[in-house]
């Protein structure tokens, strides 16, 4: 029996071995793959063990952690709903979204920048203290874009389009992210599932693009670039003018916005057409350029790429393999272009900034619970999108459709403003989408903002960019002119 | 003469200084958990520590006066796992809500009392394992009867599905954790009594000597009954336990691969035709392949539990979340089937691995006490309880580690419940017993 006996020893000591790798496998190699698993309610505890770096606004807390008595050490407290687009929600059972999410390993003090404070963690047992990140947003700013947008839906975002640095970021309706934050479950569940199906959708981020928008005549910046871009077009280069246009190859007759006559001469230049925001015009502009070369300028832009500011936005699209109807539809921004108020604001920044498309960006500084500085944000350029001379042109189109085209409720007194408007329609009997996007002073700006209002401003069709989008930029523009 | 063997408890003293190392390990594991949940001492600790050392010291002295010989390590190391249990119930007690049951680790304690007391009373009566030779069919019948207890009407009782359970008035036990021992003592003598016929050459088919049809009886016997235990009480791991046992003490008996290819390949092919035909099998078969599924991990009676567990581990890493610092609770039943990820996630890869060596080491003193056994059925017994040891152990904890489908068995020794404490207690003490009778020279040249 002793070699029986030495074969079964040998059986064993397999069994053994198995169980030694498998444990291995599970708790060191594969560790980190499970450890970041979503459903891996462990690394949320563990979330809760340090004290969460704050956000801050001009110093003051947007959100921070507070202390409980209750098992989880720490609540995460926000403070009030102008800021939930930016903040987002810290929550156990439900994750963590926007800048928590985003920032969440500057917060939880886990970065590469805490490395010495780590370590010595490691052995003191101290644990480390989440870092604290002060945002660009100016809160007085922030203040008034949130009033000014009253109780319509839709965002609005102030830069400076000289650096990037983001100023204000708004998006309504809001919510009130401490009612995710509660460590009540139940309540927790609950709260979500009446914000997830609220009036008004208020867990979607409108200004990055958590919807993308039919951006209607704004886009039609994007076509003139196109155009001076491709050298074969000036600002002074007309366009035939008539009354109606049949689309090329349908029988779909278009007309300029309250059918205008656009000047009512039989040519009309590109900058007039841009100016009083002629569809028809364009529409031509847009087939004779192709499709191509406006994917290729919209691109220069930024289009198809997300935007990190780290909040991430949804990369805005212009459509390819159209036929040339629907070509020319998209060359006033319809057919399926579709936009987040971010991409229109970079467009804007562009024109304002000599065709230097600058990084946005959010945050300001990181620093540790000890106030050392682990990060200052420094502007750094994106990309160049168009020349100096289409910037210049542009700027001036734009100027000129402020103070005497279609955009005129931009206008302040004192203050050259350049301004585009937009009025995007969306199926036949919907409510229309509201745009604006411009800068001031339009010769040495200070600051671009992109205003996007949905749902026509609660005036189904009777409401225009000009007319509700415009004011909202317009008074946006004024608070930062006043600092 | 008789006095000269008195005097030399040398390996009695080695297995004292063990225990009392033991102990102040156990007083320390007590402490840091009390210390790590509730952030006091409490005095109610020395109620978990007390009663089990008092016992285990107990134990150590009857084997000074009854089996000076045996061997001195099986008793540190049953104590060891015992108290690690214990302590780790103990711990997940003190984290429970009001409304949960958290008087398991103070029945733990009792059972741990009775399962050493029962051992020691074992140890006393039996004088010679020999003795149970005359028995084994007796043993036979109680072995099955202990299998078949759990579907008797009125007094069996499911639990989660799977019926392993008996309850009269108050009591329940598992009576399939004390069956191992009686079909231990069965398959040793009926395989010793049938070694020759059993082993007898015949046809040559494919290679393989196969023996001649009469002789597939008993092993076709033990099949049909595994499978009645897997389709009857719906218990996979029991199922699995006994044949395998079953296979491995034939192969030793005979020297006849044959029997362990043939036993295998029926199993196998048995367990395929019951997973298909029933769910709950073809459900751990499926969470085993694949359980972080999302659609299985939602299921009701998917693979929650095996995830959650696998999270625990992975959360411990190498060295531990130390004890109190992690969430084993959250893993349900962690203070039963689950108990290895608990300590894998506070004790670390560190730890699971010095369990499973402890584990190794107990083991492989069965198999030593088997080699240096001369007689065939004192081999045959030790092997067999040493391996239905390793076996159980391999199918309920590589079944959290995912070697195989997760089935449901106690880690012997670690997990809460009363039978299976004095099941493996038991064991413990046939091992001692068998340890002690070694034949003199045998043991010199070790």
């Amino acid at each position: 029996m002793k070699k029986e006996i030495r074969r079964v020893t040998n059986v064993i000591l397999l069994m053994f071995v198995s169980l030694f790798a498998a444990s291995s496998a599970m708790q060191v190699f594969n560790a980190d793959s499970l450890n970041n698993d979503s459903r891996n309610q462990r690394a949320v505890y563990d979330g809760y063990k340090t004290q969460r770096g704050a956000i801050l606004v001009d110093n003051k807390p947007i959100a921070e952690s507070v202390q409980t008595s209750d098992a989880y050490h720490y609540l995460r407290k926000y403070s009030g709903q102008e800021y939930s687009a930016l903040t987002g929600f810290y929550s156990l059972y439900l994750g963590r979204t926007s800048l928590e999410n985003f920032l969440d390993s500057s917060l939880r003090g886990d970065n590469s920048a805490q490395f010495f404070e780590q370590l010595n963690a490691l052995f003191s047992g101290n644990p480390v203290t989440g870092a604290s990140v002060e945002l660009t947003i100016d809160p007085e700013i922030q203040k008034v874009a949130w009033d000014a947008l009253g109780n319509k839906k839709g965002a609005v975002i102030a830069m400076d389009p000289t650096t990037g640095k983001i100023l204000a970021l708004v998006s309504k309706p809001g919510f009130d992210a401490n009612l995710l934050s509660t460590h009540n479950t139940i309540d927790a569940a609950a709260n979500y599932k009446n914000l997830l199906t609220a009036k008004g959708s208020p867990l979607i981020d409108r200004a990055i693009g958590g919807n993308l928008y039919a951006p209607g005549s704004i886009f039609k910046l994007v076509v003139a670039a196109a155009a001076f871009e491709s050298g074969k077009y000036t600002p002074a280069s007309t366009l035939p003018n008539p009354r109606t246009y049949k689309l090329p190859g349908t029988k779909t007759v278009i007309t300029n916005s309250g059918e205008s006559s656009c000047g009512g001469a039989p040519t009309v230049s590109i900058s007039t057409a841009l100016k009083l925001s002629c569809n028809i015009p364009f529409a031509q502009l847009g087939v004779a350029l192709g499709q191509d070369a406006i994917a290729k300028q919209a691109k220069a832009f930024g289009f198809g790429d997300a935007v990190s500011i780290p909040l991430k936005s949804t990369p805005s699209v212009y459509p390819s393999n159209m036929d040339e109807a629907q070509t020319a539809m998209s060359a006033f921004g319809q057919f399926d272009v579709r936009v987040s108020p971010l991409q229109m604001l970079m467009v804007t920044s562009a024109i304002a900034n000599s065709g230097v498309e600058m990084q946005p960006y959010l945050v300001d500084q990181i620093f540790t619970a000890n106030l050392t500085l682990l990060n200052k944000s420094q502007p750094t350029e994106l990309t160049r999108s168009i020349s100096t001379s289409t910037a210049e042109s542009l700027r001036r189109m734009m100027i000129s459709a402020v103070a005497s085209g279609v955009s005129s409720n931009a206008r302040i007194p004192g203050v050259e403003v350049a301004g585009k408007t937009g009025t995007a329609q969306n199926g036949p009997n919907d409510p229309y989408t509201l745009w604006f996007t411009g800068f001031a002073p339009a010769n040495s700006p200070r600051v671009a903002v992109t205003v996007v209002i949905e749902d026509g401003g609660g005036m189904g069709q009777g409401g225009r960019g000009n007319t509700l989008a415009a004011p909202i930029a317009r008074i946006v523009m004024q608070a930062v002119l006043k600092k | 003469m008789a006095r000269a063997i008195r005097v030399i408890p040398r390996k009695r003293n080695l297995e004292l200084l063990m225990l009392l190392f033991g102990f102040g390990l156990y007083a320390f594991a007590l402490s840091q958990v009390q210390l790590a949940t509730i952030l006091i001492l409490r005095p109610d600790a020395w109620f978990y520590w007390s009663l089990p050392v008092v016992a285990a010291l107990g134990f150590h002295f009857v084997l000074r006066w009854r089996a000076s010989d045996a061997d001195p390590l099986l008793l540190p190391i049953g104590f060891l796992l015992n108290a690690l249990g214990i302590m780790m119930i103990y711990r997940l007690d003190l984290v429970k809500a009001a409304t949960e049951d958290n008087s398991v680790a103070y029945r733990q304690v009792i059972w741990t009392v009775v399962a050493i007391l029962i051992s020691a009373v074992v140890l006393f009566l039996v004088k010679t394992h020999l003795s149970f030779r005359r028995y084994i069919y007796i043993s036979m019948a109680v072995g099955v009867l202990f299998l078949v207890l759990p579907l008797v009407p009125v007094i069996g009782k499911s639990v989660n599905g799977a019926h392993l359970w008996v309850s009269i008035g108050p009591l329940s036990f598992q009576p399939g954790e004390l069956a191992k021992i009686a079909l231990c003592i069965f398959f040793a003598g009926y395989l010793t009594s049938r070694r020759e016929s059993l082993s007898v050459v015949g046809r040559k088919v494919f290679g393989l000597r196969v023996p001649p049809a009469r002789e597939l009886g008993p092993i076709a016997f033990i099949w049909l009954a595994s499978l009645g235990v897997l389709v009857l009480q719906r218990d996979l791991g029991t199922s699995l336990l006994f044949f395998g046992l079953f296979l491995v003490m034939i192969y030793v008996a005979t020297g006849r691969v044959f029997y362990v290819l043939v036993g295998f390949v029926m199993f196998v092919a048995g367990a395929l035709v019951a997973s298909r035909l029933m769910s709950y099998v073809g459900g751990r078969f499926d969470a085993w392949l694949d359980p972080l599924n999302d659609a299985l991990y939602q299921a009701p009676g998917g693979s929650y539990q095996l995830v959650q567990s696998m999270f625990g581990l992975a959360h411990g890493g190498l060295f531990g979340t130390g004890l109190g610092g992690g969430l084993p609770q959250i893993v349900p039943l962690a203070q039963s089937d689950f108990i290895v990820s608990a300590i894998g996630e506070e004790l670390g890869l560190v730890g699971l691995f010095g369990v499973l060596a402890l584990y190794l080491v107990l083991i492989a003193r069965a198999l030593r006490i088997a080699n240096a056994h001369a007689d065939d059925f004192s081999k045959l017994l030790a092997i067999g309880l040493g391996f239905v040891i390793a076996l159980q152990l391999f199918i309920v904890i590589g079944g959290v580690l995912r070697v195989v489908p997760l089935t449901g068995l106690t880690t012997p020794l670690l997990t809460a419940g009363g039978t299976s404490l004095v099941a493996n207690w038991i064991i413990i003490g046939l091992l001692l017993r068998l340890s002690d009778t070694l034949p003199k020279a045998g043991t010199v040249t070790e």
